[in-house]
């Protein structure tokens, strides 16, 4: 493992550190930032290139289901989809459920290679106690989980104690052990793009593998900007630090469209080095059917009926 | 990575005719100069083959503007904006037929095209129809000038002309109107517009040709104001022909706008300002950001980025609807760009450019840095309207203002800083006539645009424009 030899040592060393560190980081023009997403979401992804796209698209999806009537049978349908999401498409990258169906999902998809998220830390909120955080990260990493998506304290954050932040994320690292971590930064909560770059570079500081938008409870999730702020704050992480860490937009990516635009993005802000799984996820649910009836389109020239494909 | 598949705009829409003739006093008519080729930059091929007026045809023109002027400005404000709205509309309907044509011929990106030229092409006919029945509000009068002779360039063939026509009309006035030799195919497609809408005879007319053409139209004596954007040089010809004739002038002439990027600045944005600054158009915008002026302190971390950022412009057919760099408009443009960098390169600036594969047939010319640029170099000095950017640096606020007005020109600047109170500071100081602050070529119907030195003078665009033609 590498230690952290870079200038970026220091920066958590104190509060006031911390707070310089972030504060110091350019601003973000939010005319600009929206421009520039508006004006990459007009790019023509046609034919060879849309076909491309949505294999890619599919394989980097996180399927979700994170609702309080979620249960076993819930679960291992979706696994099976996620496994076999239609004709001859690729499994997606993971599913992503709450810490007590990890279980169900761990066993439903042993060895496929799909990996089992689950949400943790007090999701979706975060309001609870450090230790009941740990506590609640560790019980999914037990069950199987694979990845841990874990939320900020935004209060915290918001109230400008950034180090209560950071050395909560730390400690929920701790307790990932070999689990990879997805810091989810609730961008709607954070509102402004000031907000998203600091939230963005504090998790990566803090030891995130991931970053992620969005619970999915909070309107707007994944908003083009935001992706595109959060794909440039990985791409500057990893010119100063070396490391690369991943991004997943989630929340609100409903249709192929939406999805092309966020791999465009990726293309044109980070580099095709975050164009694989292991670094570009999408948190989503609906946004899968949409993915598979537009490639059964472009490979057969018409649209099925929606009866043609999975409700699970 | 995935490459984007080709995503050509269809050029169906476009009914290109082999020929076309001059638009006087409401009818198609032939030239009797000798007809000259307009050509797609992109491809070398020839487009069609277009009338050139002599200054006989030009003399019909005006002719035919004088006979219409007393019609058309008798008729009440409310009906003169009927005809500019309904022309507007059809603008709008025809939006896409109008911008690929503008794209067939100009060589620019059918994005911009159909992103930025024609919606504001649009928006301007609207706003200034709004105007037509309030100019006894605007404090000008409201007595229009006559018949006002206008040559514009080629580098936003329709848009200029509609920062000519639109307030022309508007305040009453007719229009002899000359496109530029280049690029004439759009605003003889105006020519059908205004037929469509019924415009009354004689209110517009377009004369193609080249330099004499254009000559004709401003030394005419029945021509009563000249609207000119173009070249400082052909500009100060023009100040001459019409010293001492009672002709009211506005000229929109040259650029050598500095983008000033502050060590606060948001950075990722200021990049995209920087490229929006130069190479949106090829850089054939008169207001370009051709010279960064960026503070020492920041300079490493900003050139990476913005080199990153020419990485990923992609270069190619206009009509390809990802493209972002389009052709130059013409081998003698090309000729003029590439003798400029040369110069650059031997006067010891250092020449960098992204890898980038130009297309064999065609004027292209790749998007290209310089730096180590100071400001006795060439490049830091002659509007080089091209995709070509020299890189200055400063220390202090005082330094940056000190350099970007050190130039004869003075028509826009950019102020890149998150710190309010120093983009004002920047503002009052700056000699140019648009100082944008954390964004640049943004372009509003009801924003003035207009120079300071040999910028030009006069005001077009807004309440200022209106200015231009009522009698005051």
């Amino acid at each position: 493992m590498s230690v952290a030899t870079t200038p970026l040592a220091d920066v958590a060393s104190s509060e006031a550190a911390l707070r310089a560190f972030l504060h110091g980081l350019p601003g973000v023009d939010r005319v600009g930032a929206d421009q520039r997403a508006a004006m990459l979401g007009t790019r023509s992804i046609k034919t060879t290139a849309k076909a491309r796209a949505i294999d890619l698209a599919i394989s980097m999806v996180d399927l979700t289901t994170l609702e309080g009537a979620d249960t076993r049978g819930k679960v291992r349908a979706m696994c099976a989809k996620a496994l076999r999401p239609g004709g001859d498409a690729s499994r997606v990258a993971a599913v992503c459920v709450y810490p007590d169906l990890v279980a169900v999902a761990a066993e439903a998809l042993r060895g496929s290679g799909v990996k089992v998220a689950s949400v943790a830390t007090a999701f979706p909120s975060g309001r609870s106690s450090l230790d009941v955080k740990v506590a609640d990260t560790a019980f999914a990493v037990a069950a199987g989980a694979d990845e841990i998506d874990m939320v900020i304290d935004r209060g915290a954050f918001l109230s400008g104690d950034y180090l209560k932040v950071y050395e909560e994320i730390v400690a929920v690292k701790a307790a990932c052990g070999e689990a990879h971590l997805k810091v989810i930064l609730e961008t709607g909560e954070l509102v402004t793009y000031d907000n998203v770059r600091r939230a963005s570079w504090l998790a990566m500081l803090a030891g995130a593998d991931f970053i992620k938008t969005s619970t999915g409870k909070v309107s707007p999730a994944a908003t083009l900007p935001v992706t595109l702020i959060m794909l440039e704050a990985v791409r500057d992480f990893r010119d100063r630090t070396g490391r690369q860490v991943g991004v997943k937009p989630a929340g609100g990516i409903r249709t192929t469209k939406d999805a092309i635009k966020n791999l465009v993005l990726v293309q044109e802000t980070a580099g095709a080095d975050w164009l694989t799984p292991d670094w570009f996820r999408l948190g989503a649910s609906s946004l899968l059917n949409d993915l598979l009836m537009q490639r059964e389109k472009l490979a057969t020239g018409r649209y099925a009926g929606p009866d043609y494909f999975t409700l699970d | 990575m995935f490459e984007y598949a080709p995503a050509p705009e269809s050029r169906e829409i476009v009914d290109l005719r082999p020929s076309y003739g001059l638009f006087i006093d409401g009818e198609f008519t032939e030239g009797s100069g000798p007809a000259f080729k307009t050509v797609n930059p992109a491809t070398e091929e020839t487009l069609a083959e277009v009338a050139c007026a002599s200054a006989d045809d030009v003399d019909r023109a005006v002719r035919a503007a004088r006979k219409a002027f007393g019609g058309w400005s008798g008729l009440p404000g409310s009906e003169r904006a009927k005809y500019l709205f309904r022309i507007a509309r059809i603008i709008q309907e025809r939006a896409r037929e109008l911008a690929v044509l503008e794209s067939l011929d100009n060589g620019k990106p059918i994005r911009e095209s159909r992103d930025v030229d024609l919606p504001l092409v649009a928006a301007h006919f609207f706003y200034y129809a709004g105007w037509a029945d309030k100019l006894q509000y605007a404090g000008f009068g409201t007595k229009p000038l006559g018949v006002a002779g206008q040559v514009i360039p080629w580098n936003f063939p329709l848009l200029m002309l509609a920062w000519k026509v639109a307030p022309a009309l508007a305040c009453g006035n007719t229009v002899v109107l000359k496109p530029a030799e280049t690029t004439p195919l759009t605003a003889l497609l105006f020519a059908d517009i205004c037929r469509q809408a019924e415009l009354p005879p004689g209110v517009v007319n377009i004369v193609t040709g080249a330099g004499e053409t254009g000559a004709a139209v401003v030394a005419h004596p029945e021509v009563d104001k000249v609207a000119f954007t173009g070249s400082t040089e052909v500009g100060r010809l023009i100040a001459r022909t019409v010293a001492g004739t009672g002709k009211k002038v506005t000229l929109e002439l040259g650029g050598k706008a500095a983008n000033i990027v502050f060590d606060d600045a948001p950075i990722d944005q200021a990049v995209e300002g920087i490229v929006n600054g130069i190479f949106f158009n090829q850089g054939h915008v008169c207001c370009a950001g051709s010279r960064l002026l960026v503070q020492e302190s920041v300079q490493e971390e900003l050139l990476a980025a913005l080199k990153r950022r020419l990485g990923t412009l992609r270069l190619g057919d206009p009509l390809d609807k990802n493209t972002d760099i389009g052709a130059i408009n013409s081998a003698e443009q090309l000729a003029r760009i590439r003798s400029l960098s040369e110069t650059g390169e031997s006067e010891g600036a250092e020449r960098w450019s992204p890898a980038c594969e130009l297309p064999e047939r065609g004027f292209w010319f790749p998007p290209t840095l310089f730096t180590g640029v100071a400001q006795s170099h060439t490049i830091a000095r002659e509007e080089i309207f091209g995709p070509v950017l020299s890189v200055l640096t400063f220390r202090t606020p005082a330094e940056a203002v000190e350099k970007a007005n050190n130039t004869p020109y003075g028509l826009s600047a950019g102020v890149w800083t998150e710190k309010g109170s120093r983009i004002l500071w920047m503002a009052e100081r700056l000699r140019a006539g648009v100082v944008w602050a954390n964004t640049f070529n943004k372009f509003d119907p009801a924003s003035p645009f207009g120079g300071y030195k040999e910028s030009g003078y006069g005001r077009e665009g807004g309440l200022h424009g209106l200015e231009a033609y009522l009698d005051v």
